[in-house]
């Protein structure tokens, strides 16, 4: 792949998904999940994956679509709430799920690709949450030590690629991408957009191509969000938060 | 009161909590109904989890899949907003930046311990963000009905549900009352109209005290 022209299509990346690889996605809620990814994901047949992302989406968008399937081992995550199926799964004992603090998810994300070696907090001391992690006294103060995430494969969604790989996200449909983008050997960009270098104004770039294996152009989101589904309203009350 | 009636005078009270010039975050639930009572002369400026700072009401049209609120509905960005990645949203919520967080809650102790993640074996929504909203934002109030379906309290000595946070909560507001919680326990401070003070004591596990202007009623 040249350097400064990262663009190419679904079927060369479908073969990189492998069983059993950990995959980091971007995405809340969906928003911000390469439609066009996940589709390719589930296509290429792999399974014992082990997620990595904010949330399980709803059953019929975003990484939820690819929960469903059972496919999936484990999910670190903030909240499955509007994935009952994930829940579900979890309760069969499908679906190893751990519950990580959203923000300190991100944090243990972003540990990861920046290569730094995790961080310490104290939001989560005392409860389930802690699980088995370790703690760290310094002086009178007692903190929990938050370990970094990495990938084998990133999935992020962008607005707009150079083909270097800069990207530049739309609203809040940037979120996790950012540092999903930077924490797995191979990331893969799904772009709306995808203009020659220099296109895009260095000042405004969010994500720097370094980070950027192969990009994508994406057809769009091909499903349908809750708001635009009246009969799902009331059956998917939204999560506690 | 049915359900639905419970959830609009919690969210009708906590709309009084929030003050001219406050940068506000807004749980899932009973808490995003609260800007359905908000006095229209308030500037406050509304943070979401999912990256915005500046969050305006739902678009009368043109709704944009990239532009929601964190439970994934539609909104619009006020002017002088602005979008942001996860870290720096909770960034941001940690460092103290919110200056009153509203959270729907399953369960809250006499201490002010915050339940609100999970019932084990049957719902299992996940922590989300609020152990960070919990330990960042400079004043926490927990929003819920007085009471679980079946009648039993969720004002509690100890949480039997599985702890958010500890110590954190400073008041609670449901459909009967308004409690503050001090490092000496619970003081009802309001009951709402129609409730009597005998309603309150028979639908509240933990102990508490009565201000001044309880007592003389």
């Amino acid at each position: 792949m040249n350097l400064f022209d990262k663009v190419t299509n679904y079927d060369v990346v479908r073969p990189i998904f492998f069983d059993g690889m950990t995959l980091l996605f971007g995405g809340f809620g969906g928003v911000g999940t390469p439609p066009g990814l996940v589709d390719c994901l589930i296509e290429s047949g792999v399974k014992n994956v082990k997620l990595i992302g904010n949330d399980a989406g709803f059953p019929w968008l975003g990484m939820g679509k690819f929960i469903c399937l059972e496919r999936a081992q484990s999910l670190l995550a903030s909240h499955i709430g509007s994935n009952p199926v994930a829940g579900e799964l979890m309760n069969q004992g499908k679906l190893q799920v751990e519950f990580s603090p959203q923000g300190i998810l991100v944090e243990r994300i972003r540990s990861g690709g920046v290569g730094l070696n995790g961080f310490l907090t104290e939001i989560g001391i005392g409860t389930q949450l802690a699980y088995k992690k370790p703690m760290i006294r310094i002086g009178d103060k007692e903190f929990m030590y938050e370990a970094p995430v990495t990938g084998d494969v990133s999935l992020v969604y962008a607005k707009k690629a150079d083909t270097f790989g800069n990207l530049v996200f739309d609203k809040t449909a940037r979120n996790t991408n950012p540092y999903v983008a930077m924490a797995s050997k191979i990331t893969i960009v799904e772009a709306d957009e995808i203009v020659p270098m220099g296109e895009l104004n260095p000042e405004e770039i969010i994500v720097p191509g370094v980070y950027v294996k192969y990009i994508v152009p994406s057809g769009g989101y091909n499903w349908k969000w809750i708001w635009e589904m009246p009969d799902k309203l009331s059956r998917n009350a939204p999560p506690a938060k | 009161m049915d359900m639905g009636d419970a959830r609009q005078i919690i969210a009708q009270r906590a709309a009084r909590e929030i003050k001219d010039g406050m940068i506000v975050n807004l749980g899932i639930g009973i808490p995003s109904l609260v800007t359905d009572y908000l006095d229209s002369s308030l500037r406050v400026f509304f943070q979401a989890e999912n990256g915005i700072l500046g969050m305006g009401p739902t678009p009368a049209k043109d709704a944009d899949g990239n532009l929601s609120n964190a439970a994934g509905y539609p909104v619009t960005i006020l002017k002088g907003g602005s979008y942001f990645d996860s870290a720096l949203a909770f960034g941001m919520i940690r460092r103290g930046c919110v200056d009153v967080s509203i959270l729907g809650a399953l369960q809250v102790s006499r201490t002010g311990d915050l339940a609100n993640w999970i019932v084990p074996g049957k719902r299992v929504p996940g922590v989300g963000g609020a152990m960070e909203l919990a330990y960042g934002a400079k004043n926490l109030i927990a929003l819920m009905t007085h009471c679980e379906k079946d009648g039993r309290p969720k004002i509690v000595e100890t949480c039997t549900l599985p702890i958010t946070t500890y110590r954190c909560v400073r008041k609670i507001i449901t459909d009967l009352a308004v409690f503050t919680v001090h490092d000496e326990g619970l003081l009802l401070e309001e009951l709402m109209p129609g409730t009597t003070l005998e309603q309150i004591k028979e639908h509240t596990e933990a102990s508490f005290t009565c201000s001044p202007a309880i007592k003389q009623e």
